[in-house]
């Protein structure tokens, strides 16, 4: 994750308040020194990105763990019949298309070209430093295009789950059937609308190469990318198994 | 060629890749579409946000006077609402909370003051990522605009409170404004909170990564720490109710049930079954309560600011003030069921929640004794904005005091849903906000705006506030410990609380005034901003980086300079020191033994 290396050594301790020995990181590349205007280099964008993303994750985990205490509680009340006016269960565990298995290989193997992509060009821009960014663009048409191949995975995927949601509505399961079949298209559509953000977020650094800009903001957006897609894919196996197992 | 010093990902780029993208050290805009309107300047974005909040705070106190008006004269015809039928008055009831707590209370400390300030006080030139910034404004804005539309479709805006509690929230048909109102509500919220989401993912990155050579973390001046221990809060839990909108849209227009038990409306079954109200309770305030914070730090960190900064004296215990801050927040998430003590909740839940409701006591306490301890033999200032940090303190307590009666469920069986508990969150969440907000604007008047306000208009404006904010809320606690129920329309011919109508009057009267008063803000705001006095760069000689800056700031804020820091945020009255004060970049200050 973020590497928090260009730090300074700040000489002089605080008199009154005492230190605390905390040291910010320091925007290297003609900032640090006072006087410059403070562009930051690659590193630090790379670095602010990355804390970027970490701290957007945030509340994508936070609503799925409220989705998930949602889960928990609802599953366990009862529902009041008027016919008999007794409480029983209404939870009817749902079964849940095998499709959903060959969907979850497809984002398994979309996560590991994802990192391949990611150090792809992760290489190709530490090239970049030694060459122009057209020369680097015409060395990148040679090698396997990961990100395009991630890039249909997802598209694969997301056209798997909603066939996998045509199987549950065949099966008699729409989204107020049941509670539990409420939550398998709310938890399953709230992770498809979030990997459609990776989809798109693949989009644009495919369309920003074709039009040729340059390597280090597409570096970096695939490796963001790349960090919350491989978030993404471990999200689908934990409601996977939230949905196979605590049901 | 720059060099990458980032460690293991340091990578060498030409330095053309990416110099134009850097979008704080592009030159300003010129256009006054992307200099004023879709700016991406953090100094705009906070007025925006200001502004924005201003409007909000109008509408929300034009509802709030037709409340009072229909309180003491209920048959009385209204302007533009005609007569008040009681689902009127409750929708009057939940669009003032809403507003409020939303796009005032939320919006103006943290949107507009922290991100003008924010980057400034840490010495950066913008916000982390100020294309997020700017979208997170206009995604706020149209939140706002969405929410009054409510007002605007068949059935008008809903009824069910700000606290939108379930059933009633739940179906569209169970009253005028559960239609279309409600979901136009429920879905202003959910993009507000998009909005803060944004706002506090760049409050974080920008307060963990941007800080100027030298500015430790404990050298942050305690605004800033207020902002990102705010922002930490909004990033927790605004994600919490966006799943709870989401659960609520679905049972509303999918006939899910999340929320909805089996129930009837008019003898007919609705269809759902098996929800429960209480889930919808439990997300509710798992957000509601860190909003309650939310809406309170930014103004505590203010007071602190201010009341050091007038004292002329360093905050006493900074230390203990930013501990004390990160205790505060943490808590918060701990203690959302003292709202639902009288939900069914077993006595032994409600135990370990009351108690860890009155060790917010604790933080709160620490702070309100170092504010005294700042206070204490300074050489005090009684300048417009320190009156307002001081009338913060004392409301502060005012309404903290009453906190503790209310974390525990015995004394909460008695004054749940009486005039006792709006009185207690209007102090230390409203008003106690709206003082921070105050005492903000006439400090930071000057460096947003190269002038100053008036003085003495600030302070006939500080006492109509402070005066009538207590003439307005003390009497509450005597209704609500009387009996006097919240939230119901019409009480004068209710005969056990006929001898309390005398006093709904003296409140409503005081209202009047107290928002008259409030037009000498405006007024002040407005002309100040053209005619004031020029303002020199540290009229109020204070100590943090936005003082050593142009008035107003340049565009990237120190133009083209970066600031290196030496001394911490509050040094004031330093001895051996050539002045009364040690700016934060200036030379470092040597401690006399």
């Amino acid at each position: 994750m973020a590497s928090f290396s260009t730090t300074a050594t700040v000489a002089d301790p605080r008199i009154s308040l005492g230190d605390d020995g905390i040291v910010p990181p320091v925007r290297s590349g003609g900032g640090d020194d006072g006087s410059g205007p403070g562009l930051p280099d690659y590193a630090t964008r790379l670095r602010r990105a990355r804390l970027g993303l970490l701290v957007a994750l945030t509340p994508v985990l936070m609503l799925f763990v409220s989705f998930s205490s949602a889960y928990v509680v609802r599953q366990g009340l009862p529902s009041l019949d008027p016919r008999t006016n007794t409480l029983v269960r209404d939870w009817i565990p749902v079964t849940l298309p095998r499709l959903l298995l060959i969907n979850t290989c497809v984002l398994i193997l979309s996560s590991v070209f994802m990192e391949l992509a990611r150090r792809q060009i992760k290489g190709q821009a530490a090239l970049g430093s030694v060459a122009t960014s057209p020369r680097v663009s015409a060395s990148e048409q040679m090698r396997i295009p990961w990100l395009s191949t991630t890039f249909v995975l997802g598209l694969i995927f997301l056209l798997g789950q909603w066939m996998a949601w045509r199987q549950l509505a065949a099966n008699g399961f729409y989204v107020a059937t049941t509670p539990s079949s409420s939550f398998v298209y709310l938890l399953t559509g709230t992770h498809a609308i979030h990997l459609m953000g990776g989809v798109l977020a693949l989009f644009v650094a495919g369309v920003a190469s074709l039009l040729g800009r340059s390597l280090a903001r597409r570096s970096i957006v695939v490796d963001i990318t790349a960090w919350y897609w491989h978030f993404m894919a471990g999200l689908w196996i934990y409601i996977l198994c939230l949905l196979e197992f605590a049901s | 060629m720059v060099g990458g010093t980032g460690g293991g990902e340091a990578i060498n780029m030409s330095t053309h890749e990416f110099a134009a993208q850097e979008s704080h050290a592009h030159a300003a805009p010129q256009g006054f579409l992307r200099k004023w309107v879709f700016s991406l300047d953090h100094k705009v974005i906070g007025l925006q946000y200001y502004f924005l909040a201003l409007a909000a705070v109008f509408v929300g106190m034009f509802l709030s006077l037709l409340m009072r008006i229909h309180l003491i004269w209920p048959t009385a015809t209204l302007p533009l609402l005609g007569d008040i039928k009681p689902e009127t008055y409750l929708t009057l009831v939940t669009m003032h909370g809403t507003i409020m707590v939303f796009f005032v209370l939320t919006t103006a400390p943290q949107g507009g003051f922290g991100n003008y300030f924010l980057p400034i006080q840490i010495g950066a030139p913008d916000m982390a990522f100020p294309v997020l910034n700017m979208l997170s404004f206009w995604t706020t804005f149209l939140g706002f605009v969405v929410m009054i539309a409510a007002f605007f479709v068949a059935g008008g805006a809903p009824l069910h409170g700000w606290t939108g509690y379930t059933p009633l929230s739940a179906l569209q048909s169970s009253g005028p404004g559960e239609g279309l109102g409600a979901d136009l509500w429920i879905i202003s919220i959910a993009i507000f909170c998009l909005g803060a989401l944004m706002g506090a993912l760049n409050f974080i990155t920008t307060t963990l990564d941007m800080r100027a050579k030298g500015m430790t973390m404990m050298r942050m001046p305690l605004t800033v720490w207020a902002w990102f221990v705010t922002a930490i809060l909004g990033l927790l839990a605004f994600g919490v109710l966006l799943s709870a909108g989401i659960l609520l849209l679905m049972d509303r227009n999918l006939g899910t049930s999340f929320f909805v038990p089996l129930v009837t409306i008019n003898g007919q079954l609705t269809g759902h079954k098996g929800g429960s109200p209480l889930l919808w309770q439990h997300l509710f305030w798992f957000f509601g309560h860190p909003e309650v914070y939310i809406a309170i730090l930014p103004a505590m960190g203010m007071a602190s600011q201010l009341l050091s900064v007038f004292s002329r004296k360093p905050i006493f215990g900074y230390k203990a003030m930013v501990y004390a801050i990160l205790a505060i927040g943490f808590l918060g998430f701990m203690v959302w069921g003292h709202h639902m003590f009288m939900s069914g909740m077993s006595p032994y839940t409600a135990f370990a929640f009351s108690i860890m409701t009155m060790g917010i006591g604790v933080p709160s306490a620490i702070k309100t004794f170092n504010w005294l301890g700042t206070l204490m033999r300074g050489r005090i200032r009684f300048t417009s904005p320190m009156l307002f940090a001081i009338g913060f303190v004392s409301l502060f307590v005012t309404g903290g005091i009453s906190g503790p009666f209310l974390a525990q469920p015995v004394l909460d069986i008695q004054l749940h849903d009486t005039y006792f508990v709006p009185a207690h969150f209007h102090l230390i969440m409203g008003v106690a906000s709206i003082f921070g907000i105050f005492a903000a604007t006439y400090y930071w008047f000057p460096k947003m705006f190269g002038r100053m306000m008036s003085e003495s208009l600030a302070r006939w404006h500080f006492w109509f506030s402070f005066i009538g904010t207590y003439a307005i809320f003390m009497p509450m606690h005597y209704l609500g410990m009387a009996g006097m129920p919240r939230r119901y329309s019409q009480m004068t011919e209710v005969a056990y609380l006929h001898d309390l109508i005398p006093l709904q009057k003296f409140i409503t009267y005081a209202a009047f005034i107290t928002i008259a008063g409030q037009l000498i803000f405006l007024v002040n705001l407005f002309w100040s901003m053209f005619k004031g006095k020029k303002a020199s760069d540290n009229p109020w000689e204070a100590t943090t980086l936005e003082w050593t800056t142009a008035t107003p700031p340049p565009h990237d804020n120190f133009g083209g300079h970066t600031p290196v820091v030496h001394n911490g945020p509050y040094e004031y009255s330093v001895p051996g020191a050539p002045r009364d004060y040690v700016m934060q970049n200036d030379p470092k200050i040597e401690p006399v033994r």
